[in-house]
């Protein structure tokens, strides 16, 4: 079909499904499907090429960090913010940014892109920067292994053109370099004296972190404690306050600091990165926080154990009422497996107010296992997010939820605050 | 009275621990407790001493390269797990070890690692990988429930009787509907979930055995497992 025809195509369909309310995918996937040339049609327009970055967690905040970071050095960044990082969100999130004639005014694109989704995606379209953040334990049901999943990362690293960010901390990542030729490598990582707050799935039984001798990082993070942070920006210091919170969060700074120094060279003003980095504010259900009855009520999604364990290690349950929303759809993992690799001790002494979702008993026998006390068990997340609220009015709240678990409960709570409205 | 010690001993914890195998090993805990015993629990890796004495052995999942960390390990201490199994010590093993506790896995490199023959039971691995909730029936520990994940494909001897038969799922492998293997009180599976947590059927089945061979009785309390009831009830329906 010819080009023009797709793009009119394309932005009807979009402008139907957002009337109907639909998802932010489906007119992505129809012209994925009448015109699979489309993105990368599109894309090859972009001065300075395409920026692709994966890795199990933490893509959408990140994304969000170095898109700031590129706007904020005077670049025009397309990107695909709405989270939905299969390649027909790249599409979706490109018909609504191209003009009628398919112009996409722009001079780079950041693409968060699903680790297996990426693999054709960089075939078709080579990206000329990579960040790749980590591989964690997470939908082991889609990818089989860890092993896999570390080896869609190397083949997203090997089709990059010109550099490869890795992080230093995660031994699969690190491991990439070595299969690289060609292509300039940046590493970001922690200092070893934060490395205790990040244990992988590896060290997780066999004790803390340990610091071995790693090669030189571009970017490090230095220090970190309450919401301020210290980075090592080849080889200088520098600190900035933060709005993010979570201390994954913060290492994800590095990282995209990194990215962004990769594209930007001697351009990257570090007064600039430093401003910009202290206002991001965490994405969509990744700390975001709403007022709910004069009360702030917190989202953090959880996909994997690595996740839940940051999670519960960057948030002190004190003085709040918390609820675990745990669903099994295909985007949240089927398997179950990954709660019983979570330690919830930290809650023991408050409790869980509420537990919910299509799992809600499966979580419940997961806190019957660590002794942790349950308010209320309810299946159907619009009667749980109703009782939890209901039932600790004056408290503020905080809710880890799964991915569509996450969806349900902004649809329900945007009927009651204001909820930013993801387009 | 000082509670009676009961010894379980978890197989390579560091590299064979992929699908939550720690919630088997906090299942029989935390029953072992609750019904008024002392778990003392021996985390075993790879070079460590093997334990003098064990009540009850599990072992997990891992990848292939787990697998190949711990293959000449394994080998070295199976004399001694065979002494145990054909004593009748209660074990299980799910997955990875499952398959090693077997006879061969021809793993996909095509290098054939070696079992230890405590099941007997063969092991190959495939290109397809089967994935998804899966019910079994037992007739001893009625319907198991949980999760499946492997491209290893397994198949019994005349030895090995079938822990289960598939109801929903795969389970040993694509083509009949047996689902783990048995030998004594040596269970082999396929199920994570993980699988204690929702079949405390089994999880008992463990620590009874473990504490009537070394006790000679069996504490009368009872555990309320109403919340694994439920839990097994939505899982149970879930799509595969």
């Amino acid at each position: 079909m010819p080009y023009p025809f797709v793009v009119i195509l394309g932005k009807a369909v979009r402008y139907a499904a957002r009337l109907r309310g639909g998802g932010s995918a489906l007119p992505g996937l129809f012209v994925e499907k009448i015109s699979p040339d489309f993105i990368k049609t599109t894309l090859a327009q972009l001065p300075k090429g395409i920026v692709v970055i994966s890795g199990t967690n933490g893509k959408t905040t990140t994304t969000k960090m170095v898109v700031a970071l590129l706007e904020a050095h005077g670049l025009k960044v397309f990107t695909n913010r709405t989270g939905s990082n299969f390649s027909r969100g790249v599409a979706a999130a490109l018909l609504g940014d191209i003009n009628i004639k398919g112009k996409l005014d722009a001079d780079i694109a950041v693409l968060e892109l699903d680790e297996a989704h990426a693999v054709p995606f960089v075939k078709a379209i080579p990206p000329q920067y990579s960040l790749l953040l980590n591989v964690m334990r997470d939908q082991l049901d889609r990818f089989g292994e860890i092993d896999a999943t570390a080896q869609m990362l190397e083949k997203i690293a090997q089709a990059t053109t010109n550099t490869v960010v890795l992080n230093r901390e995660d031994a699969r990542v690190l491991k990439i370099k070595d299969t690289l030729d060609g292509q300039k490598i940046e590493l970001f990582g922690l200092s070893d004296n934060l490395l205790a707050d990040f244990p992988s799935d590896d060290d997780m039984r066999s004790g803390t972190a340990k610091a071995t001798k790693r090669p030189d990082a571009t970017v490090l993070l230095k220090e970190y404690s309450g919401n301020h942070a210290t980075y090592d920006v080849a080889g200088k210091e520098f600190s900035t306050t933060l709005k993010l919170n979570g201390v994954y969060n913060v290492f994800n700074s590095a990282a995209a600091i990194a990215l962004a120094h990769a594209v930007l060279g001697e351009e990257t003003n570090i007064d600039t990165v430093l401003s910009t980095i202290a206002t991001v504010t965490p994405a969509f259900g990744r700390g975001e926080s709403l007022t709910v009855g004069g009360q702030p009520l917190e989202l953090v999604l959880v996909k994997n154990p690595s996740g839940f364990r940051l999670g519960l290690k960057s948030f002190s349950p004190e003085g709040y009422a918390t609820m675990i929303a745990i669903n099994d759809n295909y985007a949240d993992g089927r398997d179950m497996s990954w709660l019983w690799d979570v330690d919830f001790e930290s809650l023991a002494n408050q409790g869980v107010a509420q537990v919910a979702g299509i799992r809600a008993y499966d979580m419940a026998l997961r806190l019957q296992y660590d002794e942790i006390k349950i308010g209320h068990i309810e299946k159907d997340l619009t009667v749980a997010l109703r009782q939890f609220i209901d039932t600790n009015t004056d408290q503020p709240k905080r809710i880890y939820c799964t991915y569509t678990a996450m969806l349900t409960l902004r649809r329900e709570l945007s009927k009651i605050t204001k909820v930013e409205v993801i387009s | 009275m000082s509670k009676q010690p009961i010894t379980v001993v978890q197989l390579y914890p560091k590299d064979m621990n992929i699908y939550g195998d720690h919630g088997n090993l906090l299942v029989i805990q935390r029953r072992l407790e609750w019904y008024g015993y002392e778990p003392v629990v021996i985390h075993y890796n790879v070079g460590d001493a093997f334990p003098e004495h064990a009540d009850i052995v599990i072992g997990g999942g891992g990848q292939d390269s787990g697998q190949e960390i711990i293959h000449a390990d394994l080998l070295k201490i199976a004399p001694k797990l065979k002494t145990l199994a054909e004593a009748g010590v209660p074990m299980l093993m799910v997955c990875g070890l499952y398959q090693l506790f077997g006879n061969f896995f021809k793993t996909s490199k095509s290098t054939t690692l070696e079992g230890i023959g405590i099941l007997d039971v063969e092991t190959l691995a495939t290109r397809e990988r089967l994935i998804g909730n899966i019910v079994t029936s037992s007739e001893e520990f009625g319907e198991i429930i949980g999760y499946e994940n492997h491209s290893g494909q397994t198949f019994l001897g005349e030895n090995a009787t079938p822990l289960a038969s598939v109801i929903k799922g795969a389970g040993n492998n694509a083509k009949d509907a047996h689902e783990g293997a048995r030998y004594k009180n040596v269970i082999g599976t396929y199920l994570h979930g993980s699988i204690l947590p929702k079949n405390p059927r089994l999880a008992d089945f463990l620590i009874h055995t473990a504490v009537t061979k070394k006790y000679g009785e069996f504490s009368t309390d009872i555990i309320d497992d109403l919340l694994a009831d439920l839990a097994r009830d939505v899982a149970q329906d879930r799509p595969r």
